[in-house]
This record gives structure tokens, C-alpha cells and sequence, in this order.
């Protein structure tokens, strides 16, 4: 019962994603085009005749609705339409190069984040207001505060030129050790803000009836933690993992652009500077559907996390 | 950590999991999440172990150049910007093509003849080129890639390089069949090309990549994936092995090509690098041999540390601010526009604002054009003090006063160098004239949309870069019906002055038409030059046959590795 309940529950929430998603579609749509300038206008000005012939290849002369229409008619049936950019690419090739590679480095820097985050936030909740926790919030809010575009740079600088112990780009060398400084870019600050948010719901858990109770058992702290409070101390770091998640897996244009790393970020950026309405529109609706994904995943296992909302 | 065993991912799975007791079905989720967590540890850790450690191939006979961003194609015809051309010249040969140097030399083509009244060429192809799949480059080729730039079908950016070329503009317009283009196979190594008008320049469009020779059979064959690696059939020194979108393109040696004897090079890496402080990171540690370009903030520190390698050159290029002259304070009031001009600072702008190398411009078009001698701005050679006096007098007889000062916009597209020179223009202006000028920042294609419209533009930021090496590159742009005209600038007298020159055969009054044209211009005024733009490099010192030159051409096939360094 509950199986057919939860699965009711899911294709009902996939089903009402579709108008938002549509909605997505055309305000994507609309605003790429609204954007001045088309994805061939150089500082170079091409002849009347010229520009004429391009505009018809790539049907921009058509009104936007029937331009909509026909991108929309393709879009259903899977072809997300050719790149106005890079001629003789599809959308579809571009963005699943870039996504894969985003997606394992953005699942490693995820996991880092949990592992890491969730062991910091629970620590310092034990010890709270000791010197321990005051480090650890402290070191915390400086992965929070310090932007990306600071930090990676400077693994580059001392890791990559002064040391020599790591590539300084993607293509900087084939092995895994290209992987770490960027994965550690993407990890720190999500390893901030899992830890904030793990050490304020740790220690309000840790402080209600339950714990008491099971601490008047005679429980350890380990197992209380380990088999009590992790549980429940983890539901508002969920809500936060799913759009999380979705942003981690689709990309940072920072990290990107500072290892030279070919992903969905620096697709993405590109292709709105380029004005390459197919790419862009792309991207946009694999990033909300991710978005959808996620959310859902996380309504999911809200159930299983509490079971106060499963059986609502 | 480098070292460890590799692992496959799976064996993470089977590790010991530590006991636990609880046996609550209702904790199963949880237990579950946890084992999962804790597996997922592990395989992180592993991945990253794994990761170390593998030995990395062997590239000390590869090249390895940075390119700036991505190039958008390999299809020569389609190819728009410098990244794509920088990659093309290293595949391809047109008809014409470059010494390390920069002069215009034989390449597809050995030798070439120009009729008397300058309309119709000839060239006699080399009967040992060949394509990299090993057939003979012919006339033919030429005939039909020539007719594919001009297709309307084929949508090309520069299909205008062929304008001249007899039926060109009636084939793009789409008014004339493609097989009517004045290019003929007069046999089977021998191309001739008629043209509608004198072009002086014209061997130069020869060299560029719009009119490299692309292999008929494999486009029939493979349509739009013709331009692919592993299909790509090229002419030139290199062909196109493998490309990583965004990442990296490789280039091979081309077994086949003509003079594969004189290239020393056999792999060439044309790293995508977007981010010139990444590229220099990556320079320094040691990933790339050529840089594309070095970045402002750093300038003077890699001058400083790495003189030698540090390789600045002048470049046909010039930086100026624009003036709309159907914005009417700017339009109806050539005395103000001069008195703008006259107030900035040149020479304190390149050494202290801009400071790598570039050069002050008093001239339109920039030092180091063939066969042409800049006319100079009528100030030019004044005392700074003198400028400023006369630009304030300017200014006072346009009508504006301390008490009626102008009100004045300046656009330029979002940069930090960009905006830099703009704020020193600015205060350079507030200073000797006393207005404060509306600094506006766009993104660089919202402002290229505002400078065509020519509607809401006053002063803009713009640049000029000339596609070959003739001052017609840079003075055509300001002619009356040019799409490239986004000042508003019509003169009858300019126009006249550039026709008669764009029909001149004779060589030294084709560049006295010329010379002229751009004395007229700088007196009326319809832009301010700013600097002339230097190309800049990092280049390795075990890097043989790198010659500056004014195109900022750099073909592999011309460098190699001094092996004794």
C-alpha cells in the first residue's frame, strides 16, 4: 500500500512538473531572443545580403511564434536543435560532453561535501562553544565568505606553479589528480554550509525529550548520535541538498574557467554571451529538469528520514 | 597519496562495514543510507587514489599553443573568428599564404600572374600538392570551395571576401546561379579568376581562411560532419587528429602535404583557454609552450621575470572611442568632437592605464601597413599644454561653458581594461574641459546592437582589426553605405576619394587616394584613436623560427624545438 502510495506521489508530482516546465520553455525562449544583439553580430558588420542569407539558414527571418513552434515541435520529438555557434554540432552532443564530466565532478564534490560537512557539523555540535566548535564554525563561515574565484586560483598558484604536485588545468595531465583541486574548489563551500546546517539541527536535537530519554538508558553519545539523532538532524539539510545537488552536477562557470575544465557552467555562460539560443535553451531545460528531479527525490526521502511525514 | 593500487570502483562494495546491532526493521532506510554513505567514502577515496599516479603519455614532440576561446568551427568557409583562422592556417593552404615574417608568399598555388588592367588572375597549382587523404589538390577544388563561400546556401560570414570577384554580389544576393562565379579551372592546374573591378589587395583575400580550398568528395559524402576529426581532409601542413570540446584540439602531421619535408613539428595542441590569468597559470607550469595573449594585471611582473620569452609586437589593430553623428551635439559640431579628441591624454593613457607596449594613435590606420604612410592627426606633434589650450578654446566656441557644461554619454562593453581607459578619459575630460561625462558598461553584444542601431549611441568603444594588410582594410569602414559604418559618417568627398583608389591600378596613386582619404577623415573628426593594440605572447625559450610580424601569424609548420636547450 504504501509502495503504490509513494509511487501515486511521485508520477503525480512528475506530471505537474510539465506545465512548469513548459512555462520555463517559453520565458526562456522569449527572454534569450529579447537580448540585443543575435548570435551573429560582430564588431565586424556583415553586408545586407549576407546577413539576409545567414538569418534565413538558421530560420531567424521567420516571426518569433512560428520560430517557437518550430523549436518546440522539434523539442518533442527529442532534438533539441543545432548550436547557432558552432556549426556542425548538435545541442544534444555539446551539452552531454559537458554534462558528464560535470556530473562526476560535481557527484564527487557532493559526497566530499556530505562526508566531510556532516562529521564537522556534528562534531562541533558535541562540543559546542568549546574551542573545537569555535574553530570549526570559524573555518566554516570562511568557506561560506571566501569566494571560489579566490581560493581556486591560489590551489592553482601554490599546488600547480610554486609545488608542481598537480596539473594547473584539466588538459594539464590525463591521470585522476587533475580531479582533486577542482573537486576540492566545488566541495569547500558546500562543506560550509552542510556543516552550519548539520551543527544547528544537531544541537537542537540533541537537546530535546528523546535524546534525554535515551541518554537516562544509559546510551553513549556515539550511539545516540549514530542511531537517534543523525536521523531527524538531517531533514533540513535535505531540503537544501536539492537544488544543491542540482547546481553542484550542472556546473560551476568559476571552477570551470580556472581549471580550464570543458563543463555545463562554462557551456552555459558562453552560450548566452554568444547568443546561441539553441544551447542556451538547451541547457536551461536539462537544469530544470534536474531541479524537478531533485526536489522530488528529497520529497521522497523526506518519508523515509521521518516518518511523521510518510504517514501524513 | 599518490601510488596506491588501482582499484575498480566496484571492489569498494565488499568492504567490511562495521557491525551493527540494531535490528529494528523500521531502522533498515536508515542503515541502509548509512552503509551506502559510508561505501560511497570509500569509492571516493579510491577514485581519487586511483587517480594518482598513472604515468602520462609521453608529448615532449608535441606543441602545445593556447588558443583564447573556443574556435566555433574547422569548416573554413563558415570559420568567423581569429581562434578558428589560427587553427585553419595550420591546416590548410590557400592559394597564397605567409612567411614566418608576414609577406604574402606562394602556397597551394606556385606561381601566379596578374593581367595588365588588374582584372583577371592567374594561378599554377603545385603538382605535388596533395590532400591529407593523399589525392591531388586541382584547380577544380578551388573552383568549387570558391563557389561554396558564395552560396547563399552555404550562409557564410565572410562571404563578401569574394565581392570583386565577377557575379559574386548577385550570387549572394541570390540573384545569379553559383555556377556564374568568375572562377574558372582553365586546366586541370591552372585556376584563373576574373574580377568585376581592380582589387589591389586582393592576393591577400587568397591567403585567408574563407577561400582555403575545401575536399569536395568528402562534403558530398559526409554533408556538415565534413569538418569533423577523423573526416576532415585538409591541405595543408597539419591535419586535424582529435578534438575535445573544450579542451584541446590536435593536429597531426600531414604525411602528404607538399613541403611535409620543411615541417619540423609532428604534433600541434591548441589548448582552449578562456581565461588569460589560467593561461598564464598554466604557462608557468609548464602545460603550454605559446600563450595567446598575457594579461594586464600581470604585465609587468612577466616582463620583469621572463624578459626573453615575453614577445610584444606591433599589430593592425587600433583601439578608439566613436563619435554618432546623428546624435546632433556630437553630428552638428565638428569643434567639439576635436576638442574631445584633443583633451585625452594619449600618451598617459598607454603608459599608465594600458602599459603593455601599446603605442599612442594619432592615426587611423596603424603603423606597419604595406606600401602606405599614416596621415597624423593635425595636433599630433603639439605640446600637451598646447593641446589643452586649444581644446578648451574648442570647446568654449561649440557653446559650452563651466556654467553649460556638455552632457555626454560614453558606452563601452563590459571589461576591466575597457573600463579603465574609460574612466581616465573621463577624468582626463573633467580636468582640461570641466564636464563630467555618463560612463555606461554593456555587454559586448548589447553594445555592438546599440552601435548598428545608431540610435541611442553617443561616444562608444570600439576596435578595428584589419583582415589583410592594406590601409582599404581599415578606410573602407567609414565609407557612406558601409555596414561596418556605425558613425554616421557620410562625405562625398571620402567616398569619392576611396572609389577612385579602390579602381587605381597604379600602385603609388592608388596609396596617395588613399593617404588622402584619411587626412579627410581625421579632419572631420568622426572618431578619436585612442592606441594601436600590440600582439602579445609568452613563447618558451627552446621555441625556434618565431618571428613578430603585424598580422600576429604564427604557422606551426615555421617553429621548432631547439633540442640542445
Amino acid at each position: 500500500m504504501q509502495q503504490r502510495g509513494a509511487l501515486r506521489f511521485a508520477l503525480t508530482r512528475l506530471l505537474s512538473a510539465i506545465p512548469t516546465l513548459f512555462l520555463i520553455i517559453v520565458l526562456a525562449f522569449m527572454m534569450m531572443h529579447a537580448a540585443p544583439g543575435g548570435p551573429f553580430d560582430e564588431e565586424r558588420a556583415m553586408p545586407p545580403e549576407t546577413a539576409a542569407n545567414i538569418e534565413r539558414a538558421y530560420h531567424l527571418d521567420e516571426p518569433l511564434p512560428q520560430q517557437f513552434m518550430r523549436y518546440f515541435g522539434a523539442l518533442l520529438q527529442g532534438d533539441l536543435g543545432p548550436s547557432y555557434r558552432y556549426p556542425g554540432y548538435s545541442v544534444a552532443e555539446l551539452i552531454s560532453a559537458a554534462m558528464l564530466l560535470s556530473l562526476q565532478l560535481g557527484a564527487l564534490a557532493m559526497l566530499c561535501a556530505l562526508i566531510v560537512g556532516i562529521a564537522v557539523g556534528v562534531l562541533a555540535a558535541l562540543r559546542r562553544n568549546t574551542p573545537i566548535d569555535r574553530l570549526l564554525t570559524g573555518l566554516a563561515m570562511m568557506g561560506i565568505s571566501i569566494p571560489i574565484f579566490v581560493i581556486a586560483p591560489i590551489f592553482v598558484l601554490v599546488f600547480a606553479v610554486n609545488l608542481g604536485w598537480l596539473p594547473a588545468s584539466w588538459s594539464g595531465s590525463d591521470s585522476g589528480s587533475r580531479y582533486l583541486l577542482p573537486v576540492i574548489a566545488l566541495a569547500l563551500p558546500q562543506i560550509a554550509y552542510v556543516a552550519r546546517l548539520t551543527r544547528g539541527s544537531m544541537i537542537e536535537i540533541m537537546s530535546s525529550d528523546f535524546v534525554r530519554t535515551a541518554r537516562a538508558q544509559g546510551l553513549g553519545t556515539f550511539t545516540i548520535v549514530r542511531l537517534h539523532a543523525l536521523r531527524p538532524a538531517m531533514l533540513p539539510l535535505l531540503s537544501y541538498l536539492g537544488p544543491a545537488v542540482a547546481a553542484v552536477l550542472t556546473g560551476s562557470v568559476v571552477v570551470e574557467q580556472i581549471f580550464g575544465i570543458p563543463g555545463l557552467g562554462q557551456l552555459f555562460v558562453r552560450g548566452a554571451l554568444n547568443r546561441d539560443y539553441t544551447l542556451v535553451l538547451g541547457i536551461v531545460i536539462f537544469y530544470a529538469t534536474l531541479v524537478i528531479v531533485f526536489n522530488l527525490i528529497v520529497d521522497i526521502l523526506y518519508g523515509f528520514l521521518d516518518p511523521r511525514i510518510r504517514n501524513r | 597519496m599518490c601510488g596506491g593500487p588501482r582499484r575498480q570502483r566496484g571492489d569498494a562494495v565488499s568492504c567490511p562495514v562495521s557491525g551493527n546491532t540494531v535490528s529494528d526493521p523500521g531502522r533498515m532506510s536508515f542503515r541502509n543510507t548509512a552503509n551506502i554513505m559510508r561505501t560511497a567514502a570509500v569509492a571516493l577515496l579510491l577514485v581519487l587514489v586511483a587517480a594518482c599516479g598513472q604515468p602520462t603519455e609521453d608529448d615532449s614532440r608535441a606543441l602545445n599553443r593556447a588558443i583564447g576561446p573556443e574556435p566555433e568551427t574547422l569548416d573554413p568557409q563558415l570559420a568567423r573568428t581569429t581562434q578558428s583562422h589560427t587553427v585553419l592556417r595550420d591546416m590548410f593552404d590557400g592559394l597564397l599564404t605567409y612567411s614566418p615574417d608576414g609577406t604574402l608568399i606562394e602556397g597551394a598555388a606556385q606561381r601566379w600572374a596578374v593581367s595588365d588592367d588588374g582584372l583577371s588572375y592567374s594561378f599554377w597549382l603545385r603538382p605535388d600538392g596533395r590532400w591529407s587523404n593523399g589525392e591531388a589538390v586541382v584547380a577544380e577544388d578551388f573552383v568549387y570551395s570558391f563557389r561554396r563561400l558564395v552560396d547563399p546556401k552555404t550562409a557564410a560570414f565572410y562571404a563578401e571576401t569574394l565581392i570583386n570577384v565577377r557575379n559574386a554580389a548577385d550570387i549572394i544576393a541570390g540573384d545569379k546561379p553559383i555556377e556564374t562565379l568568375g572562377v574558372e579551372a582553365t586546366e586541370r592546374l591552372q585556376l584563373t579568376i576574373h574580377l568585376q573591378q581592380p582589387t589591389a589587395y586582393f592576393p591577400a583575400l587568397l591567403a585567408q581562411a574563407a577561400t582555403y580550398p575545401v575536399n569536395e568528395t568528402s562534403i558530398t559524402a559526409l554533408g556538415e560532419a565534413f569538418a569533423r576529426p577523423g573526416n576532415l581532409v585538409s591541405n595543408g601542413a597539419y591535419k586535424l587528429d582529435r578534438w575535445d570540446l573544450g579542451l584541446v584540439i590536435e593536429l597531426g602531421r600531414n604525411e602528404h602535404y607538399w613541403n611535409n619535408a620543411g615541417t619540423a613539428i609532428d604534433d600541434v595542441r591548441y589548448h582552449v583557454t578562456p581565461v588569460p590569468s589560467a593561461e598564464l597559470f598554466r604557462y608557468r607550469a609548464g602545460e603550454l609552450d605559446i600563450t595567446s595573449t598575457v594579461p594586464t594585471e600581470a604585465f609587468s611582473q612577466v616582463r620583469a621575470e621572463r624578459p626573453e620569452e615575453l614577445r610584444v609586437s606591433t599589430f593592425l589593430s587600433t583601439y578608439y572611442y566613436g563619435f554618432n553623428l546623428n546624435y546632433e551635439p556630437l553630428g552638428d559640431s565638428p569643434k567639439l568632437r576635436q576638442a574631445l579628441s584633443m583633451a585625452v591624454d594619449r600618451e598617459a593613457l598607454t603608459e599608465k592605464v594600458t602599459g603593455r607596449g601599446e603605442q599612442p594613435a594619432y592615426s587611423w590606420v596603424p603603423p606597419g601597413v604595406d606600401h602606405y604612410e599614416a596621415r597624423q592627426l593635425s595636433y599630433a606633434d603639439m605640446s600637451a599644454a598646447d593641446r589643452q589650450a586649444t581644446a578648451k578654446r574648442l570647446y568654449a566656441e561649440a557653446g559650452y561653458s563651466e556654467s553649460k557644461p556638455l552632457h555626454i554619454e560614453l558606452r563601452y562593453n563590459t571589461s576591466e581594461t575597457h573600463q579603465r581607459i574609460a574612466l581616465a578619459v573621463q577624468s582626463m575630460w573633467r580636468d582640461v574641459l570641466g564636464f563630467e561625462a555618463t560612463l555606461i558598461n554593456e555587454e559586448f553584444r548589447v553594445l555592438v546592437a546599440n552601435m548598428r542601431a545608431m540610435e541611442i549611441t553617443q561616444i562608444f568603444r570600439s576596435s578595428w582589426s584589419g583582415d589583410y594588410n592594406d590601409a582599404y582594410a581599415f578606410l573602407s569602414i567609414f565609407e557612406s553605405d558601409s555596414p561596418s559604418n556605425m558613425f554616421g559618417y557620410r562625405s562625398e568627398e571620402y567616398d569619392s576619394l576611396l572609389q577612385r583608389a579602390a579602381t587605381q591600378i597604379d600602385p603609388e596613386r592608388r596609396q596617395l587616394y588613399l593617404e588622402e582619404a584619411e587626412r579627410v577623415l581625421l579632419a572631420d573628426h568622426p572618431l578619436m584613436p585612442l592606441y594601436y593594440y600590440v600582439s602579445k605572447h609568452l613563447v618558451r625559450p627552446d621555441i625556434r623560427g618565431w618571428q613578430d610580424n603585424v598580422l600576429d601569424y604564427h604557422y606551426s609548420q615555421h617553429l621548432s624545438f631547439d633540442r640542445t636547450r
